[in-house]
């Protein structure tokens, strides 16, 4: 494929490894613990795996998989809450694909489907707002939910249906915002990061300014990384080099598509349709404030959560579940009391074993429970 | 091939209106003539022969093919019922007849079950069992047997069809999902995920127009020539549901053995590769109607390539990966881009990611 091999070209990947390998014989790292660099986003971590690109890299090098899977970072009770509302006989519930299968504390939306809820996969908000045109006897809900990767798409439906003036449609907001949570993450207590590759598609939107706290305040150095291969491997090696010249910046290795001041149509679709909420909850990672969206004032008769009356009830993960931690990277997944045991794919307790971004479902998937269980 | 002779013949009924409903399915004369019009009038080469409740077949004559017999059962609910490169009927003959030909078998008698949603247009039920028929013809097998239902909208999506096979494996082969060892090539006839993929298009909710057509042919003529140039072969399994991957699993766990691929030389259509990229799905878990995967020992693996490249379903065959000691019942792909990833069974459907 013409713009991706070009990206996964194992020789150019051999180069790669050899300037990391290089850089890293020149650094003086403690022996107590390997270089600890997080990605942020769900799709680094997908890549990460599915190229194998753990097992190339040096062993003074550990990748630890960040927060940016919206899936996975979705607290219980808004599954619940998506449920009761996908239940009601005259809706229509739409939702991206993986979030089908995310465990609510009854059940998820694919086995409400199975029960007999009109729960239909959508590709795209649009999707969601041409189903609601077909059947306008019907409340066709969307589930918005992303970063800010996918925020603006959902917005500029609403903008859409309003000019439509279609009024079956409505959505059920869980968009969440990527800079508080970067920001909780740096706060916590525990915290052993050397620095960050940042997300590129989330960047895409809001470009790189936002990051500038990270650097400035933190002192961690970060890279926005493409999702190819070649570019992981790439930004490792520009953190690598910040770390070992003492530098804390923001680069963009990803500058193909992230431009520095973001996508100031999508900015504009993104702050007329939302406003901050004053905290959201965050399976895993507790309350964070101001790291949801929700509709403003305006758009209000398209906000689900006013439409139905919403259980909104709080579920606490179950205690044994340590997402938090590994969230952070205090722990590897492994590492988990309930990885592989209690918590599968198959029948996941905590949110990371859910989609295959999750770090703990990669792991599984990829790595292998027995590997790491045994290396422990 | 001897089905028992017959001595009175009938006149074939003929349905005269559009549609199917409950009354297709009730007993009486209406079914009579939807059975005859649609099913007996395509499969039947003797269609005018009484109709019995079962097919009756000659011992003498089946063990001319070889010592066991080969039985295997399938459905097919496929949505929609015609897409790029087949339909239904086409799907339900091919898959039966490869369950019974990856077995060995050479196969010869089919049954056709079918469940029929009322409503459904008796033209699409007519072109269903023409294109059964056709490819049983083609493939030299014969629909001696039936049963058709008819129930109320929305208990069934428009058409279910089980088929049941009947076949003979021939004499001293002996092939078996736990018989891989180390050192065992891995093999497969072409491109992978061609179906899965043309399925997905067709259904029409991906909102992408591709060429992409399914793969579905019998394959009992490839195998037997595959069988012929390579009888030590240890095991041959359609690539169906669950895709490359899931048999590779099955093979891996029977045997007790690790089998590792090459992702630089499995074949995969770039078509099919940019549709998974775009959605987020794995090739490697995407339904096949036509592919094989072999597993032969090291030094028949050639003479194995060589016999299924000279056969028209199999020009695009490759060797793919060995299989290993090591861990039992790993599978793994060493990637193009040199790391090597665990390729693992599929814990439920395939979910595109969200971003």
């Amino acid at each position: 494929m013409k713009y991706l091999d070009e990206f996964r070209d194992g020789q150019k990947a051999r180069v790669l490894i050899k300037e990391i390998e290089a850089l890293v014989s020149t650094m003086t790292i403690p022996a107590a613990r390997p270089l600890y660099i997080m990605e942020v986003c769900g799709g680094h971590t997908h890549s990460i795996f599915r190229y194998g690109l753990e097992g190339m890299l040096p062993k003074e090098i550990e990748l630890i998989h960040g927060p940016g899977c919206p899936v996975c970072v979705l607290p219980m009770g808004r599954v619940d809450d998506c449920v009761s509302i996908a239940e009601n006989p005259d809706v229509i519930f739409t939702t991206f694909g993986d979030a089908m299968r995310v465990p609510g504390s009854k059940k998820s939306l694919l086995q409400a489907k199975a029960e007999g809820a009109d729960v239909r996969m959508v590709y795209s908000p649009m999707d969601a707002l041409a189903l609601a045109r077909k059947n306008p006897d019907r409340e066709v809900v969307f589930f918005g939910l992303g970063f800010e990767t996918t925020m603006p798409s959902t917005a500029l439906t609403i903008l859409q249906a309003e000019s439509d003036g279609i009024r079956n449609f409505s959505v059920f907001c869980n968009h969440i915002t990527i800079v508080p949570t970067i920001k909780a993450i740096l706060d916590s207590p525990g915290l052993q990061l050397d620095g960050f590759l940042g997300p590129g598609h989330v960047s895409m939107v809001i470009g790189t300014a936002p990051y500038e706290f990270i650097a400035n305040f933190y002192k961690k150095p970060m890279v926005v990384a493409g999702f190819e291969p070649l570019d992981i491997l790439q930004s490792i090696w520009m953190v690598l080099k910040q770390i070992k010249e003492g530098r804390a910046d923001i680069e963009n290795q990803y500058a193909r598509i992230v431009p520095v001041d973001g996508n100031a149509p999508a900015l504009q679709a993104v702050s007329r349709v939302y406003e901050l909420r004053e905290f959201f909850e965050w399976r895993g990672l507790g309350s964070i404030d101001h790291s949801g969206v929700k509709l403003r004032d305006e758009y209000v008769h398209f906000d689900a959560e006013q439409k139905f009356a919403i259980p909104n009830l709080k579920i606490a993960d179950p205690k044994s579940c340590q997402c938090g931690e590994v969230l952070k990277g205090v722990i590897k997944p492994w590492q988990c009391k309930v990885f592989g045991s209690a918590c599968t794919p198959e029948i996941p307790l905590g949110a990371l074993m859910v989609s295959s971004e999750g770090a703990c479902a990669a792991y599984y998937q990829y790595g292998g429970v027995k590997r790491y269980k045994e290396a422990v | 091939m001897n089905v028992a002779p017959f001595i009175h013949t009938r006149k074939l009924g003929k349905v005269s209106v559009g549609t199917v409903t409950l009354a297709h399915g009730g007993g009486g004369k209406a079914m009579k003539d939807l059975i005859d019009d649609v099913f007996v009038a395509a499969f039947d080469d003797q269609a005018s022969a009484p109709l019995e409740d079962q097919a009756r077949f000659d011992l003498a004559d089946l063990a001319t093919y070889g010592d066991r017999l080969a039985f295997t059962t399938d459905s097919f609910v496929v949505d929609p019922l015609f897409f790029p490169g087949g339909d239904i009927g086409q799907l339900a003959v091919c898959g039966t007849v490869n369950d019974l030909a990856v077995g060995g078998a050479t196969p010869l008698y089919l049954s056709c079950a079918v469940i029929v949603e009322e409503g459904m247009s008796v033209d699409t039920l007519r072109r269903v069992a023409r294109s059964m028929a056709k490819t049983a013809k083609d493939a030299g097998v014969h629909i001696v047997t039936g049963d058709t239902k008819v129930v109320q909208r929305g208990a069934c999506d428009k058409l279910f069809i089980t088929t049941t096979g009947i076949g003979v494996i021939r004499k001293g082969l002996a092939l078996g999902v736990d018989t891989a060892r180390p050192g065992d090539m891995v093999l497969v006839n072409g491109l992978l995920g061609d179906h899965g993929a043309a399925i997905l298009c067709a259904r029409g909710d991906m909102a992408l127009d591709t060429l992409i057509e399914s793969d579905c042919a019998c394959l009992h003529g490839l195998i037997e020539a595959l069988l012929t140039a390579a009888p030590e072969a240890r095991f041959v399994r359609d690539a169906t549901r669950g895709g490359l991957a899931t048999v590779l699993n099955e093979i891996a766990d029977a045997s007790q053995v690790a089998i590792e691929i090459d992702e630089a030389v499995t074949p995969i259509r770039e078509q099919v590769k940019a549709f998974c990229e775009i959605l987020g799905l794995d090739p490697l878990y995407l339904a096949n109607e036509g592919k094989i995967v072999v597993i032969a020992p090291p030094e028949q693996a050639a003479a194995a390539l060589a016999a299924m490249r000279a056969h028209p379903l199999g020009e695009g065959a490759g060797i793919i990966g060995r299989v290993n000691q090591g861990e039992a019942g790993r599978v793994t792909m060493r990637t193009v881009f040199g790391g090597r990833r665990i390729v693992d069974m599929l814990v439920g459907e395939q979910l595109p990611r969200i971003c």
